[in-house]
């Protein structure tokens, strides 16, 4: 054929399929796996590597494991002894927490599914009436959770395990989010005395690690105080936890802000909207959707934090881990106690990571930068 | 002359904005250097000028964009200061569009329109999309009401800014540049929206190169350099009889083409 004679009238030729073996599952492997001799050496090697690896891995946690059994000495496969979870289950759930109580957090737990899914997911009939119910829950929570009005009483101290991660967890995100906001906004400021109120704040705490403000939340902060004057250990932590993510979300929020263009404020300011109507409308949504990687990056990194308020007595995930690792009936069984909780951990931590994924997509307006 | 102005001007004797010897800095910079400039209601000015002759930042003090320093401005009859709520004021008075166009790119067409009627005028929102898809008809794109900006040309975005601005039902309208950013053939689409805008008797104040639109509508054009006013007259004797030297010099290079 030569070049000016068409197969096709101009403007109508067809999408043709890809030529064979440049498409597909097979041109795949064959092309990212086997295409030459070293690659193929380098393939098999990787495939010995996996299989050695894993094998054993699977024959440890399932395969050699023990799920049925009274004691340490029923574990005779050679694998992991999962009996300790399972003994010390109700430990790691919930701490100390009285028996008798389990269903006020279970209770709570599910209160809290019903107060996170209207503020993730926007598409939900009577979404207002829920987001009522999510603004009130935190009071709902508490109350359930430490009693009075009629029911028994629980001192904060016997909070434990997954129970305590999640009160600090939750309550760090929520109480670090907007405070994160108002110190990135104030730190912006053209205002110099918020201003430099601000950056004193956020470059003080980002400057000390976590575990000296949870020191001095538990043991200065009571020096400082009258005499008589005492609260409790859980909510000192819990603002030491919150004060310190929202300086970091206050700097990844500020990236957002940054990022905006000049003229985005001046359309906005042009239009005569006040300075709080064009960031909560313009700004913001903008520069919050940037950086939603960094935000769910400093939620995550929060979450994983909590366990260090096992340093200052507090009975979190590892907490009752080490509990739970120092008992003799189980002596020796730490990989088993510590897998379970990063098993735990990363359910939490891996689903923050998909939902932010599937919010930046979904956010997505098809506007370039 | 064919170029003639040929639309009737609608202006009258009522003072719009007035600038009464407005000076600013950049720092050291002296951008604005004694500008003294009277608009009447329903009067269309073009102001044109090299770059860096300070026209953008001329229109720009009017909506207090950029603050100057001496003078004074009065728009709408209400004096530019300080002042937080005059400037609030003078903002819902004044629609602006931008060379960038400065279109929300979260929000769809629509809800760019509707946001400061509902926020700032306190619209209920049903009125608000009424007045919006009224205004997106009349800058042909009401079909594109539920789309996002990142979605529509450059031409169709300048467009949804013009009405967005008049959705705010603004008494003065401020041009920089809204031609500047487009591609050739996006051009006439707005002008043509800025033309018939200027039939229904808006007092409007252009940056522009747009000399032809100029011509047109325009009931005075205005020639800055360095900050500074050299000439202002009506179109025809503005291009067919250049008082200043350096007038004539700006019109014959960009006449040249």
């Amino acid at each position: 054929m030569s070049l000016t004679e068409q197969q096709y009238a101009p403007g109508e030729h067809p999408d043709l399929p890809a030529p064979l073996g440049e498409a597909g599952l097979i041109a795949w492997f064959k092309k990212r796996l086997f295409s030459s001799v070293g690659n193929t050496i380098l393939t098999i090697l990787a495939l010995y590597f996996l299989y050695d690896v894993l094998s054993t891995v699977i024959f440890w946690t399932l395969i050699g494991a023990t799920f049925v059994g009274e004691t340490k000495a029923d574990c005779t496969l050679g694998g992991a002894c999962w009996l300790v979870i399972g003994d010390r289950f109700h430990q790691f759930m919930y701490g100390l927490y009285p028996k008798s109580e389990y269903w006020r957090p279970n209770v709570t737990f599910v209160l809290m599914i019903v107060a996170i899914i209207p503020v993730l997911f926007d598409k939900i009939p009577h979404r207002g009436k829920f987001l009522l119910f999510s603004t009130l829950f935190p009071f709902i929570a508490f109350f359930l959770l430490s009693g009075g009005l009629g029911m028994e009483t629980v001192d904060s101290s016997d909070w434990g395990g997954l129970l305590l991660t999640l009160v600090l967890g939750v309550t760090g995100i929520v109480a670090s989010f907007p405070i994160g906001i108002v110190l990135a906004l104030g730190r912006r400021s053209k205002m110099p005395i918020v201003r430099v109120l601000c950056v004193c704040f956020i470059e003080f705490v980002r400057g000390v690690p976590l575990i000296t403000i949870l020191f001095m939340a538990s043991n200065m902060l009571p020096l400082f105080l009258p005499e008589g004057v005492n609260f409790d250990k859980l909510l000192r932590a819990l603002i030491g936890v919150a004060l310190f993510s929202s300086a970091y979300m206050a700097e990844v929020i500020r990236g957002g802000l940054q990022a905006i263009p000049k003229g985005q404020f001046e359309g906005a300011d042009a239009m005569g909207l006040s300075y709080w109507q064009s960031m909560r409308l313009i700004i913001l949504p903008q520069a919050l959707r940037i950086v939603i990687p960094g935000i769910v990056n400093t939620f995550i990194g929060l979450y994983k934090d909590t366990t260090l308020v096992s340093i200052i007595g507090l009975f979190d995930l590892i907490g009752i881990g080490q509990v739970a690792v120092a008992d003799v009936k189980w002596r020796g069984l730490a990989p088993e106690t510590y897998v379970f909780i990063a098993l735990l951990f990363f359910i939490s931590c891996f689903s923050m990571s998909r939902y932010s994924l599937w919010l930046e997509n979904k956010l997505h307006t098809g506007h370039k930068r | 002359m064919s170029n003639a102005n040929t639309n009737t001007s609608k202006k009258t004797d009522e003072v719009a904005i007035q600038l009464n010897g407005v000076h600013k800095w950049y720092g050291q910079f002296h951008v604005l250097k004694d500008i003294n400039l009277t608009v009447q209601r329903g009067e269309r000015i073009v102001i044109c000028g090299p770059s860096g002759s300070g026209k953008s930042t001329l229109i720009r003090c009017i909506n207090r964009l950029e603050e100057h320093q001496q003078g004074d401005i009065i728009v709408d009859n209400i004096e530019l200061t300080g002042n937080l709520k005059h400037i609030d004021a003078i903002r819902r008075e004044v629609g602006m569009c931008f060379q960038h166009f400065n279109l929300f790119p979260h929000l769809t067409v629509l809800e760019n329109c509707t946001l400061a009627p509902i926020w700032v005028r306190k619209m209920p929102k049903k009125e608000a999309e009424e007045i919006a898809m009224e205004y997106l008809e009349r800058v042909k794109i009401p079909d594109q009401a539920l789309k996002y900006p990142g979605q529509l040309s450059g031409g169709q975005q300048q467009r949804v800014a013009i009405a967005r601005s008049l959705c705010m039902n603004p008494r003065i309208m401020l041009f920089d540049e809204p031609t500047s950013a487009l591609d050739p053939e996006m051009i006439a689409e707005v002008l043509d929206t800025m033309i018939e805008l200027a039939q229904t008797g808006m007092t409007m104040i252009c940056v522009t190169h747009e000399m032809g639109f100029a011509r047109k509508v325009a009931d005075r054009v205005i020639f800055m350099d360095g900050g500074e006013i050299i000439e202002e007259n009506e179109p025809e004797q503005f291009f067919n009889n250049p008082q200043s030297e350096r007038t004539q010099k700006f019109l014959s290079q960009i006449l040249a083409h």
